[in-house]
């Protein structure tokens, strides 16, 4: 049976609660009579040999390149860019999809006699990966052979020596990219398209660029005009992006773009409820709800976490694309519209959304309220195509505990930022004054060259991925969440979910439309 | 007449610090050695003595301390027993001292250091000849007992008594008609801050990090921005109300405590080694006196820099290391005498009578209490920032018993929210 497509849902008296996702634990919420649930569509079927389907990929590419035998040669240097651990979410079972391809890219390599390889984890200004990260994403085959030579990378934006400033775009913007990458022969870019924001000329503009060249698009006034940037024909962040690909394919750097994509069988068998319609829960799904739920309830959260952050996803591949970066993405950009767009009639008054423990920034870290405001008002709110799903001057209400609890491994600015700029203002186009000061902070700088921080910069740009929703908006509410962090964040806290639909009405008026944004699993609205 | 003695008990002295260590500061007073009695005026030591009504005595951190049974054996020879607390004190004059002076019913604040002038000591010792009578090397000596300050003194009574006190003439400070009683008292420890904001000598320019944000800490945020011009000034203050009042007192940055390093970290640029800043700010200033936070201020001062330790610290386990090493140099900074400043040399209580009105810091009396009700009082002192207070003080003025008609009863309430 064919998998079924996404619809909305009207709630009914029959309808059942409704599932909320709320951190490292589940709420069933019973929404009003005419709210509307959007469910995403069912897992696309995988590739039934993704092996044979990325050998195909590589020999048949799209747009105007060769095949990759034909790209390679003795002599040349070859360097290999792979997505970091910000993807997928969950992090995926053992092979991952980086490990399939790159191990086909490095047959081909090894058949063309090329033995100047590296390869560089594409991180942009996040996080180090740790070794067992690494290695769980390119197997053990692939790191043995090359990290303990020096030879797997990754990519350090505040290193001068490893950066090539290759000029400007017509727009003035600076495009400062990997040298390594910059002076290869060919530069291949594995790519796991998750969401449609990513892939394209943002793998490697953003992927392996300095904050130089990243601040021209990671700003305020760029996501502002991103509508959405799930929308790269609608995104500002897409265009800067397209322009400095353009930028770099100009300047002579020939890029193999390697594209996947993933179904949205997101969860492993005991949390399979998550992803199953509530009204079709089976008494085995209802007793597995139960018993998680009441097991979480008694677990200390730091456990929890650990336990959630130890789920590797089942995902299989539904889609391998390779050759021309403009060619492939349009291609991967619409397989990933196949498993996750739904058309949806009207906006709504109040969006309302249940938050995961995990997104793409905080895998194996805690899911701190900048990084809770950005899964919310950044990605959440983003899945549109066409209009927001919630109206202008509506309300979004997030589920989530949203502790005031951060990582001072991972995140050590956000910890200042949540202090000390948030405390002064919210507004994403003012937060932007305290924005180089942190950019440019040398113990920033340090920690993020040397242990597993992210970038000093880095939480601007999460307050920045709000900034379209924060101007949008009329209000937010985060239901069960810290009271003082979720009022730091500027947002209205409310106990529970009856509690924030009453409060919705001051912002939106009496009797509103409501429609819950369902996941997992992930889905995207096309707004009409 | 009532007041509250402290009398030398080293058994009550030990159950105090007991319970404190049990219940909270200000909650083990039913053991301590104080008590409240019927006390006589003290006698007039001298010729230049005046005997002062106090209206309302403010309850001080030492106080606190040395009734919780946490003050250091240091003080052992320089109080004498038994003693009426209170040295933050405004009051009217009931007799005049002989030979000139504040008139009958002038309200005062008392200047409460008991130096050489008060001790009838001739020629004075080089600090109080110098102005400097809060480091005056005779306070164990001359006419009077042993006694730091009026307070801690058997021969001079305190402010926590309806039976007065008497201070030398030269220790009255006349109160100018525009401030209140709530201002005034709040005088003496706007000295104590004033004379710590020129203990740090403070250049233009320079940041200074302020940990603690009681009494003290925000009368030297007060001082501070009246005398200096730092850079920028940041607080870390354990309350929410704290915050507020540092931010509204001259603190650029107004975070809790333990937020107080990142932020100077920020500010400075610096890295971290060692457990604290390579670098950090120009002055630090510990306003709370315990062994954490003189760790924690260690750790924040640049290399060469100044700690200024104005909150009263007693016997304190601390690693020096980073003081050798960094070159920082340890200020201490106590009550008051003269300043010289760049408009000359001037008493620091003119000074602080300046700052109390430009700051309207009569606004931090939070609470005031009749002495019957001391136990409560001093437990609402010992939990002040918690409860969202700052200062609390003994109210003694008659005409508000008068009004009032159940004093003791009556708790007033002033929280400048």
């Amino acid at each position: 049976m064919s998998p079924r497509p996404g619809f909305m849902l009207d709630v009914d008296r029959s309808t059942p609660p409704t599932l909320f996702w709320h951190g490292e634990g589940f709420r069933l919420e019973r929404l009003p009579e005419g709210s509307r649930v959007l469910y995403g569509p069912e897992p696309l079927d995988a590739l039934a040999d993704p092996v044979s389907a990325i050998r195909r990929a590589l020999l048949e590419p799209l747009g105007d390149s060769a095949p990759l035998p034909e790209l390679l040669r003795p002599g040349m240097r070859l360097t290999i860019a792979f997505d970091d651990v910000s993807l997928p979410l969950p992090p995926m079972r053992r092979p991952d999809v980086r490990q399939l391809v790159i191990e086909q890219v490095l047959d081909f390599a090894a058949e063309a006699g090329v033995d100047d390889v590296v390869l560089i984890a594409a991180l942009a200004l996040h996080r180090r990966m740790t070794d067992a990260e690494l290695r769980h994403a390119l197997g053990d085959r692939i790191y043995d052979a090359f990290a303990p030579h020096g030879l797997l990378r990754q990519h350090d934006a505040e290193d001068p020596a490893a950066l090539v400033h290759l000029g400007e775009t017509d727009q003035g913007e600076d495009v400062e990219i990997s040298r390594r990458a910059a002076e290869s022969d060919l530069l291949v870019y594995v790519n796991i398209n998750l969401v449609p924001m990513d892939g394209g000329h943002k793998s490697v503009a953003t992927g392996l660029a300095s904050y130089r060249s990243l601040r021209h698009h990671h700003n305020a006034r760029t996501m502002q005009h991103s509508r959405s940037f799930m929308d790269q024909d609608h995104s500002e962040l897409h265009s800067s992006n397209w322009r400095m690909g353009r930028f770099i394919a100009a300047s002579g750097l020939k890029v193999f773009q390697i594209e996947t994509t993933l179904n949205t069988d997101t969860f492993p068998e005991q949390f399979r409820f998550l992803q199953r319609r509530e009204w079709e829960w089976t008494g085995r799904d209802r007793a597995a709800f139960v018993a998680s739920s009441s097991a979480l309830a008694r677990t200390p959260p730091r456990l929890a976490r650990t336990i959630f952050h130890a789920i590797k996803s089942p995902h299989r591949m539904t889609s391998v694309q390779a050759g021309e970066v403009e060619a492939v993405h349009a291609r991967t950009t619409a397989n990933v519209y196949a498993q996750q767009l739904v058309e949806v009639d009207g906006q709504t008054d109040v969006l309302t959304m249940g938050l995961p423990y995990i997104c793409p920034y905080n895998v194996n870290s805690i899911m701190n309220p900048i990084l809770v405001a950005c899964l919310g008002l950044g990605y959440f709110f983003n899945m549109y195509r066409g209009r927001p799903l919630v109206r202008q001057g509506g309300v979004v209400v997030m589920s989530h505990p949203t502790p005031w609890d951060f990582s001072p491994v991972h995140h050590p600015s956000y910890i200042d930022f949540f202090e000390q700029v948030l405390s002064e203002t919210t507004d994403p186009v003012e937060v932007g004054k305290f924005e180089e000061s942190f950019a440019t902070d040398p113990w920033y700088v340090h920690l993020y060259r040397t242990g597993h921080a992210y970038h000093g910069v880095h939480p601007f740009y999460m307050w920045y991925w709000c900034a379209h929703a924060l101007q949008h908006l009329g209000g937010v509410i985060v239901v069960g969440g810290d009271r003082a962090a979720v009022r730091r964040l500027g947002f209205t806290p409310a106990s529970t979910m009856a509690d924030a639909l009453e409060m919705a009405t001051d912002v939106v008026g009496p009797g509103p439309g409501i429609t819950h944004l369902h996941a997992p699993p992930l889905v995207m609205a096309d707004v009409r | 007449m009532r007041g509250l003695v402290f009398e030398r008990n080293l058994p009550r002295f030990a159950a105090a610090r007991v319970a404190t260590s049990l219940a909270g500061s200000g909650r083990g007073v039913g053991v301590s050695p104080l008590r409240l009695t019927d006390l006589d005026a003290p006698e007039l030591p001298g010729p230049g003595w005046a005997r002062v009504r106090p209206l309302l005595a403010g309850i001080c951190g030492s106080d606190l301390s040395t009734i919780d049974g946490r003050s250091s054996r240091y003080f052992e020879d320089i109080v004498s027993f038994p003693f009426v607390p209170g040295h933050e004190v405004v009051g009217v004059v009931e007799e005049p001292a002989a030979g000139g002076g504040p008139g009958t019913g002038t309200r005062v604040v008392v200047e409460p250091v008991l130096g050489c002038v008060a001790r009838g000591i001739e020629p004075p010792c080089p600090a109080c000849a110098a102005g400097h009578t809060g480091g005056c090397e005779r306070v164990a000596f001359g006419q009077l007992a042993p006694g730091l300050q009026i307070g801690f003194c058997a021969d001079t009574g305190g402010g926590w008594s309806a039976a007065g006190l008497v201070a030398h003439v030269s220790q009255l400070h006349p109160v100018p008609d525009a401030l209140g009683d709530e201002d005034a008292v709040m005088v003496e420890p706007t000295a104590c801050g004033v004379h710590a904001a020129l203990a740090a000598g403070v250049t233009p320019g320079e940041t200074v990090a302020v940990l603690g944000a009681g009494t003290l800490g925000l009368t030297f945020l007060c001082a501070l921005r009246h005398l200096t011009r730092p850079g920028t000034v940041l607080a870390g203050a354990k309350h929410p109300q704290q915050r507020r009042l540092a931010a509204e007192l001259g603190a650029d940055v107004a975070v809790g405590p333990d937020q107080l390093t990142r932020a100077v970290r920020l500010r400075s640029r610096s890295l971290e080694a060692s457990g604290g800043l390579t670098g950090g700010a120009d002055v630090v200033v510990d306003c709370v006196g315990s062994a954490q936070s003189l760790a924690q201020c260690l750790g924040m001062v640049r290399p060469r820099g100044r700690l200024v330790l104005v909150g009263m610290p007693g016997s304190l386990r601390v690693d020096l290391a980073p003081l050798w090493h960094r070159e920082v140099r340890l200020v201490g900074a106590y009550a008051y005498g003269t300043e010289h400043t760049e408009n000359g040399a001037r008493r620091t209580f003119d000074i602080a009578l300046e700052v109390v009105g430009r700051y309207g810091l009569g606004r931090l009396v939070s609470a005031a209490y009749p002495l019957e009700r001391f136990e409560e009082a001093l437990a609402h002192a010992g939990a002040a920032g918690r409860r969202g207070s700052v200062k609390i003080v003994f109210d003694l003025r008659p005409r508000r018993r008068a009004r009032d008609g159940a004093a003791s009863e009556r708790v007033v309430e002033e929280v400048a929210r």
